[in-house]
């Protein structure tokens, strides 16, 4: 499988990353050149194989469903690029 | 008493206890050997002021009868540990500015038991490279020269900045991570100790996440002992990770010395790669000598997937990390574009403008690996092929106790001579990247020269949970190795 100039667009779209037209091209090549290579997996018969879901086998412990930290807007915002009032602000959304 | 800033963690533990040295003056000589190596650039921020504060506590408590565990030892801590009031970038433009409100949990421990931080290390951008160069804040150059050479070598990845530290008497020791090899790589090709514990010894909270079923911390140090002392006060449970395990945590520095006399050692035959250089096999060899020579048996074993796990770990950990990055929007912290005009835009230009073209790429193929019609061809079909390199492990492991494999395919390698590939550059990871896909622990020990006088390291490879015996095996073969060559200090020149 490899991809396209029109499927580097729509990826680049889907991650949120502005792709400059000029590097479209390139990209792809970068792209298929990994793709390329990760190809070989396709040759592992992986019939009735489980994927793997955890690294180690363990049951996923529960706490307590009780509140134990809270109140900290200043420190939440304080690495905002721009904030007010404890709000992050954002571009208008809605005209 | 020979130079303080080339004691082991253990001599200085003791050398402190015992008040033959002062944590400060000890945490003064470190800071003078920090400053005086900006060339090797292995810190991205000093943080002298916190280190003296914290070595003076320290000596207060001694004064007190009150030493903890690591008392007054400096230690470097790579920059994808979260260090409250202390910035922290994980090697990336988007988090240049970052100031973490709170602590990560291993980073924690290692002060709760005492240590003092003497600055924080450079690292390939969000842990992702083999050789330190796709840092924001410029490559770490390796304290190692080849003999008769002043070029420039890569320190390894992503630890790198952990590994130049140690390697070049900068701190004690350092703690690094890893999620294809980018503590025990680095370990090799800077003549250093370097082990990835099991998956969930370590807690990961607080700890910029990369790929997060195989990220895992791990301690860089001078000596086999000293990396068990060290995993023993970064493990522990935590119940912000719930993927951290309820054991106890060993004293694996007791059992050290153990000897391998009746282990079984496995050799996996798919570990002879074509083309290694011919210096690999035989450091390989010579391993397997040393511990048949003290008692250990040594069983050929096979490992059938071993050829898949590179091309798997570059399905699972570009979709991980495409998940784990997409937090990164510009709005509650980080680097924000300027002038943009609406959300959508303000997101992708902040993204772009944020990440390097090693983080972008990554990203682009997880989005793509997981992207709708094609998950079950690539994502699914990764981790059952995961499932079968962990099968693996554990068929071998029913014939053997460990495995002795190389650590990495080659030494340190000159700046730029890998970065326009980047398949030549995932390569360093062949020996590594296995352990990450199955969870397992393993040490990278200093073994052997080149010819021209770079270090290369063996690597043991042990059960899930059972690092006191890797830790043992390690330290047999740093015993037989005997391994004392240090870089020249050209640096201070």
């Amino acid at each position: 499988m490899s991809v396209d100039k029109a499927t580097v667009r729509r990826i680049a779209k889907l991650a949120r990353i502005a792709l400059p037209e000029e590097r479209v091209e390139p990209m792809m090549g970068e792209l298929n050149g990994i793709l390329g290579w990760i190809e070989q997996l396709q040759e592992v018969n992986v019939e009735g194989v489980e994927p793997m879901t955890s690294v180690v086998a363990q049951e996923l412990r529960m706490r307590d469903d009780v509140v134990t930290t809270g109140g900290d807007a200043a420190a939440i915002v304080a690495n905002a690029p721009r904030s007010e009032d404890n709000f992050f602000v954002v571009p208008k959304v809605l005209e | 008493m020979s130079e303080p800033t080339e004691f082991t963690l253990a001599e200085a533990r003791d050398a402190v206890r015992a008040k033959k040295i002062s944590s400060a003056d000890l945490t003064k000589a470190f800071l003078s050997a920090v400053e005086s190596a900006r060339a090797l650039n292995a810190f991205v921020t000093e943080t002298p002021e916190r280190a003296l504060d914290m070595a003076k506590e320290s000596d207060a408590r001694i004064a007190r009868d009150e030493a903890r565990p690591l008392e007054g030892l400096p230690l470097a801590i790579k920059d994808l540990f979260c260090t409250k009031g202390v910035r922290t970038t994980a090697g990336s433009h988007i988090l240049g500015n970052f100031v973490p409100p709170y602590e990560s949990t291993v980073t924690q421990n290692l002060w709760d038991a005492g240590a003092v931080m003497l600055g924080k290390t450079n690292m390939d951008e969000f842990a992702m490279g083999s050789s330190n160069e796709t840092s924001h804040f410029k490559p770490v150059i390796n304290p190692w020269r080849a003999r008769n050479s002043n070029q420039n070598l890569v320190p390894g990845g992503s630890s790198g900045g952990s590994a130049a530290a140690v390697s070049g008497s900068l701190c004690l020791a350092a703690t690094g991570t890893d999620t294809g090899g980018s503590i025990r790589q680095p370990a090799a090709v800077a003549g250093i100790v370097g082990m990835k514990p099991t998956y969930g010894r370590c807690s990961r909270w607080g700890i910029v996440a990369f790929a997060s079923s195989l990220d895992q911390a791990g301690p860089m140090t001078r000596t086999v002992r000293d990396a068990a002392i060290l995993l023993r006060h970064m493990a522990s449970v935590d119940e912000k990770d719930s993927t951290s395990v309820d054991l106890p945590v060993p004293d694996y520095e007791a059992t050290l010395g153990s000897g391998v006399k009746g282990l079984r050692i496995g050799i996996p035959t798919e570990y002879r790669i074509d083309g290694a250089p011919p210096e690999i096999d035989a450091l390989w060899a010579k391993g397997a000598e040393w511990l048949k020579a003290q008692g250990a048996e040594i069983i050929e074993v096979s490992l059938p997937h071993t050829k898949y796990a590179l091309p798997a770990y570059y399905i699972v950990a570009p979709a991980e990390a495409s998940s784990n990055l997409a937090r990164y929007d510009g709005v509650r912290y980080g680097h924000r574009a300027a002038g943009t005009q609406d959300l959508t835009e303000l997101y992708e230009k902040s993204r772009a403008e944020g990440f390097g073209p090693e983080v972008r790429r990554r990203i682009l193929i997880g989005t793509y690996v997981l992207s709708a019609g094609y998950y079950d061809a690539y994502y699914l079909r990764a981790q059952k092929i995961r499932t079968l390199i962990k099968r693996d492990f554990e068929q071998a492991f029913e014939a053997c106790d460990v495995l002795l494999t190389p650590a990495t395919p080659g030494p340190a390698f000159a700046l730029g001579e890998k970065s326009n590939n980047p398949i030549s550059m995932y390569l360093n990871d062949v020996f590594t990247v296995t352990v990450n896909l199955a969870g397992l622990p393993a040490i990278s020990v200093p073994a052997g020269l080149t010819a021209n006088g770079l270090p290369l390291g063996l690597q043991i490879i042990g059960k899930a949970f059972d690092e006191a015996t890797v830790l043992r095996a390690g330290r047999s073969i740093e015993v037989a190795a005997n391994f004392s060559a240090k870089p020249q200090k050209w640096w201070t020149a």
